[in-house]
């Protein structure tokens, strides 16, 4: 393989965890307030899951950047034009509905990209990317159950999840659309070609949409930037709720 | 887990975790290779979840059991190969049954009770198998919530992970 340039791929791991983490970060935010008992401790576990990845990721990251610093400073102490995280998973658990769309839009991603990672030619990602997606496939199946749930149950619920669906769909198309990095990291086989991801990406949420008796959003403007650290109004008060332990006691630890 | 000192095993087995105390480490698979290095013994161990917060109690138990023996140990964390619940050994599946939570099924029992599929898993408290699935997700990661409609107590799965 050709040698790899250290900070890019230190931007690269950057990217893949800031999403899972910010997501985990907005489904910690239900821890207590799940609409019913098992569908808080659900979300919670899935909270879990992804910020146990993406320590696994940090602390690579730690690593190949050498500096002698830890997952929790990566993950802890950035401003927010430094985080890489899409725009799709800032947005608000506004209801059950946004969390569920939310939640699925993502992980048909998330369980695409690992499917490439596993086979990465980075070796610890590849290795990170086989622990997650057993995780992950778990996490797809669970949002899937909902959305058609939602969708197919009662005119209130299905109302919900159309709302919800036509106001985050816009959201989307900055996952498989590229940065920078990621483009070289395909040319190198350590990440995918998100491009060529994109049409089945599509078919499938598209799929499962129409199964689920919800509308296809058309005609959508879609937004980009958070990959590249352009991010949306809600970003500063996840981070600073996110943050505020380890800027007001800095170097705390449990 | 290799053949390793049965001192070594001895230690490592007075560890447990601590969410699920009858289950020592070794039971439950994640102790992959035990290297003698010049001025301590160096653990190998695999997460059995990414994010499962026993593993750094764990890595902490095990430095302290080997302490107490005069020892010195380290712990390093590796995730490939990935933990499967294949790992953990049949002592440590009855185990799990005795404590009162269901073991693993194989793949295909796993996913259809998972699916909602009733009467796939035997209840740990009155072994009847006219049980259902309240939860796919349970009080941890690696377990599922099901209910007994028989004797009507709940009871945790541990999930198949493979």
């Amino acid at each position: 393989m050709k040698e790899i340039n250290k900070e890019l791929l230190f931007d690269y791991i950057i990217q893949l965890g800031d999403s899972s983490m910010i997501l985990g970060q907005r489904l910690g935010e239900l821890c207590g307030h799940g609409p019913e008992l098992e569908t808080d401790i659900a979300l919670t576990n899935i909270s879990l899951d992804l910020f146990g990845q993406v320590r696994n990721y940090f602390q690579y990251a730690a690593e190949i950047q050498g500096e002698g610093k830890t997952e929790d400073d990566i993950a802890m102490l950035r401003y927010e034009h430094e985080y890489r995280s899409a725009l799709l998973v800032e947005q608000p658990n506004k209801d059950f509905a946004y969390v569920i769309a939310r939640q699925n839009f993502y992980d048909h991603y998330h369980y695409m990209l690992l499917e490439f990672l596993v086979n990465s030619k980075d070796e610890q990602i590849a290795a990170i990317a086989r622990k997650s997606i057993k995780e992950v496939e778990y996490h797809l199946d669970f949002s899937i159950t909902w959305m058609k749930r939602l969708g197919g149950g009662t005119e209130e619920s299905n109302c919900r999840l159309q709302d919800a669906v036509d106001n985050l769909y816009r959201y989307t198309k900055e996952l498989t659309t590229p940065t920078e990095t990621e483009k070289q990291m395909a040319e190198l086989g350590v990440g995918p070609d998100l491009t060529s991801l994109q049409a089945s990406y599509y078919n499938s949420l598209n799929a499962l949409l129409t199964e689920a008796e919800i509308n296809v959003p058309k005609e959508i403007v879609f937004q980009f930037g958070g990959k590249e650290g352009r991010h949306t109004e809600y970003m500063g008060y996840i981070l600073s709720d996110f943050q505020y332990m380890q800027r007001a006691y800095p170097n705390m630890k449990w | 887990m290799e053949a390793v000192d049965p001192h070594i095993e001895e230690i490592l087995s007075s560890v447990s975790d601590p969410e699920i105390p009858v289950l020592t480490i070794v039971d439950m698979g994640i102790i992959k290779k035990v290297e003698q290095k010049e001025d301590h013994i160096l653990i190998h161990i695999t997460p059995t979840y990414s994010g499962c917060p026993a593993m750094d109690t764990i890595e902490d138990d095990i430095v302290k059991a080997f302490d107490e023996e005069g020892l010195k140990a380290k712990v390093k964390h590796i995730l490939s190969p990935a933990w499967t619940t294949d790992m953990i050994t049949d002592k440590g599946k009855q185990a799990l049954e005795e404590y009162g939570i269901a073991a693993p099924k194989d793949a295909s029992i796993d996913k259809a009770a998972l699916n909602g599929e009733k009467g796939k898993i035997k209840c740990t408290h009155c072994g009847s198998m006219n049980t259902k699935m309240v939860s796919r997700f349970g009080s941890t990661a690696c377990k599922a919530l099901f209910q007994c409609e028989d004797c009507g107590e709940p009871f945790d799965y541990f999930k198949c992970l493979r």
